[in-house]
């Protein structure tokens, strides 16, 4: 590109009229283009693996019947092609007249991880990063400041002077989540759980940064999991396994709660802590105990009204 | 914008339709835009490396998932989010050349305006793109597009930021492109075409950075961010790093390309900047004895930010620097000197921009994050793949600007106009280099 010493006019032979500077202008353009191409060509391996029908999906809450029996279909044959498992997918609806609610009690909870662990397996989470939606932390007697905790304690438990706090997704009635999120991605159900529609998400993670709990984790690859650990028992807004590069979160496990199941948390933990049930039935356990007991929630001051309690016997 | 004058002699008020004229336009401009001397190619040539560079790794990230970037669960916005804010206040900052020209009527600013407002065009155009890379499904960006996508408006700070963006673009394009075309008709332009949009587009520069602030500030789970002092902050901020580039474009032009632009318009924004700057450290200083003197759970993110937390301190010396940086620019600013010395105004502008950089980006989007909202210590330092995005987004910003003063310079002095061209039709470009 260093024509600028000469003067224009003069014609390449083959070029005929052409200026040598707008034949070399010319090079530069096609240069650059074939660069511009070489530089994105990764790209082509991403839209390899992301099929039309993908792209051009609509949002969950304008799916009909037809619509999620096909995207079902390709969901589940996708899963046999990247995972080499057969799964089901299904999509529980809420129950008229639930609203879930959670309570654990700190004073049983010994910080021994099964419900991470379940959670872990239950949901599908990459083996990898050894994700899952709970994280314990092991605090010392005297504070509730998150500020004293440890939520990578590696040693037996229950250590001396110690609690634990085995924190998750609230729930919130008020969730600043979903206020944030660009194209309604995610959204409260009328059982309370709020969900993701991980077909929709852009991953823009405005919602992991209005959290005020660290509840949302982010798919920053693929998920790995060998064939014969996928849990086949799938909902779609809930432990289906996830694409990369969308946010996730508790679902408090709505393929299993909304049959009228335990979340998969609950169900691991040894020690009775958790208590989960019906917060519009008056007979239920967590009634009970939010009318018998001092319940707490985590930083109640800024209004997110979590409907995970916690308390101490 | 003399030579509008001569010109005006041989206008014969456009025998040609607009149709014809505006192709025409559209064909010079694109000749401008590739013609140059040496220093041009070379300078073209190195942007296109970058951004070359950056392209690829951004596919990579696409590819592969933005694994590759250092930002986790805990720091889930890093570099690019960083570098968004700071660049919407630069395209915010090309205000302050509109508000002289248009609202006092600054004879010799109204003559070097469209600098400010091609540089709020490269600018936006930077911002979308440091959106898009931060995006872990940008193929489905066409979800925020009504009506086939689901618009979260007004409920969503993101989705006003998308409005106020988008129409701050399309504002200036309009001014700019309106501009350009009557001045190359040789016509005076006709002030209801572009005259509202200016005064929309000072309201619309005020709102594109507020609404940005508001992105974070009203975030009650981060109360580093959940400061009221944010907007007006970011706004100071952003009145001395966009005048600050601007200062140097002008001298730029002035001793590379030979335009002859008057002392008067870089005295104005030197003057600008000498209240901007101080507003801004009295707003940094406000808030740091906020935090400090009180001393409540909520200063833990400015203790990590300035003075380091429990071991990690990643951002100290960032933030110092900054500080420096700011009070070294306010000093040469301030002083007498700024009016005539054009290295000491250099100096003062680059400390400027480089510490708002640091202040407004790394320096208010790390500290938001760390510690997390659970109080748990985990830093981040951006990855090789996050600083080649960012450079390549930075690289193609500049060639943004570069082709637009390349083709806007000339129409605007009169250089190159229809009636010219009708007389000498292919002629090569006047070069003034």
């Amino acid at each position: 590109m260093n024509d600028a010493r000469d003067e224009r006019r003069i014609s390449l032979p083959v070029l005929g009229g052409v200026s040598r500077r707008t034949a070399l202008k010319g090079a530069g353009a096609a240069l650059g283009l074939a660069a511009f191409g070489a530089a994105i060509s990764p790209l082509a391996h991403f839209a390899e693996t992301t099929s039309l029908d993908e792209f051009l999906q609509k949002h969950y809450k304008e799916l009909n019947e037809d619509d999620k029996r096909a995207i079902f279909a390709r969901l589940e044959a996708e899963t046999k092609q990247r995972y080499g498992a057969e799964v089901h997918l299904r999509d529980p609806q809420p129950i008229s007249g639930v609203r879930f609610g959670y309570a654990i009690n700190l004073s049983l909870c010994n910080g021994n991880g099964r419900c991470v662990e379940a959670c872990h397996r239950e949901n599908n989470h990459d083996r990898d990063t050894n994700q899952s939606y709970i994280r314990v932390f092991e605090m010392p007697k005297g504070t509730t400041d998150l500020a004293h905790g440890n939520a990578s304690y590696q040693h037996d438990v229950p250590q001396e002077g110690k609690y634990y706090l085995p924190v998750q997704c609230f729930q919130c009635e008020n969730p600043p989540c979903v206020d944030v999120c660009p194209v309604e991605a995610t959204w409260q159900e009328e059982d309370g759980i709020v969900v993701v529609d991980y077909n929709w998400c852009i991953g823009c993670r405005y919602c992991q940064a209005a959290c005020p709990y660290h509840a949302r984790r982010f798919n920053w690859k693929e998920p790995e999991i060998p064939a014969q650990e996928v849990n086949p028992d799938q909902g779609y807004l809930s432990n289906r396994i996830r694409p990369a590069g969308v946010v996730e979160k508790c679902h408090f496990c709505l393929h299993r709660t909304r049959e009228g199941r335990m979340p998969a948390c609950l169900e691991a933990c040894p020690t009775g802590a958790r208590i989960f049930g019906n917060l519009l039935d008056p007979d239920s356990d967590i009634r009970w105990v939010l009318a018998n007991k001092r319940c707490f929630v985590l930083k109640e001051e800024l209004g997110a009204q979590p409907t995970l309690f916690y308390f101490f016997d | 914008m003399t030579a509008a004058a001569t010109h005006a002699a041989d206008r014969t008020d456009s025998p040609v339709s607009h149709w014809v004229s505006y192709r025409r336009f559209i064909w010079r401009s694109l000749v401008m835009a590739t013609d140059g001397p040496l220093k041009f190619y070379a300078w073209m040539t190195l942007l296109t490396a970058v951004a070359l560079v950056g392209a690829n790794a951004w596919a990579h990230q696409v590819a592969d998932g933005m694994i590759i970037t250092h930002m986790t669960d805990h720091v889930s916005w890093g570099l690019y989010i960083a570098n968004f804010t700071f660049i919407v206040g630069v395209a915010a900052g090309g205000v302050m050349m509109v508000i002289p020209a248009y609202l006092y009527r600054d004879k010799s600013m109204h003559d070097v305006v469209i600098l400010g407002e091609l540089l709020a065009v490269a600018a936006i155009v930077m911002c979308l793109f440091f959106v898009t890379v931060d995006l872990g499904r940008p193929d489905r960006f066409w979800h925020l597009i009504p009506p086939m996508g689901r618009f979260n408006f007004p409920v969503s700070m993101l989705t006003w930021d998308v409005i106020v963006l988008w129409g701050y673009l399309l504002l200036n394009l309009h001014i700019c492109g309106y501009l350009l075309y009557a001045k190359y008709l040789g016509r005076s332009p006709t002030a209801r075409w572009y005259l509202p949009f200016v005064f929309v587009s000072i309201i619309w520069a005020i709102s594109i950075h507020t609404v940005t602030a508001f992105l974070y500030q009203g975030l009650g789970g981060r109360p580093f961010w959940n400061s009221a002092l944010l907007a007006p902050r970011f706004l100071a901020s952003a009145f001395v790093a966009g005048p600050a580039f601007l200062i140097v474009t002008m001298f730029i032009l002035r001793r590379i390309a030979g335009v002859d632009i008057p002392d008067r318009p870089i005295q104005v924004l030197v003057q600008i900047v000498r209240v901007t700057v101080l507003i801004n450290l009295l707003m940094v200083a406000s808030e740091v004895f906020t935090e400090f003197y009180t001393g409540a759970a909520h200063s833990t993110h400015a203790r990590y930010l300035y003075f380091g937390l429990h071991g990690h301190a990643a951002l100290v010396p960032w933030i110092w620097t900054a500080i420096a940086l700011n009070l070294t620019s306010a000093v040469l600013f301030l002083h007498p000197a700024a009016m005539r010395s054009m290295w000491l105004v250099i100096a003062a502008c680059a400390a400027a921009f480089i510490g708002v950089w640091i202040e407004k980006g790394m320096g208010l989007i790390i500290p938001g994050f760390v510690p997390s909202t659970l109080h748990q210590m985990v830093e981040y330092r951006p990855s090789l793949a996050e600083w080649q995005i960012t450079a390549g987004i930075w690289a193609f910003g500049l060639m943004i600007y570069t082709i637009a003063l390349k083709i806007a310079v000339p129409i605007f002095r009169g250089n190159v106009n229809l009636a010219q061209e009708s007389r000498t039709r292919t002629a090569p470009p006047p070069h003034h280099d």
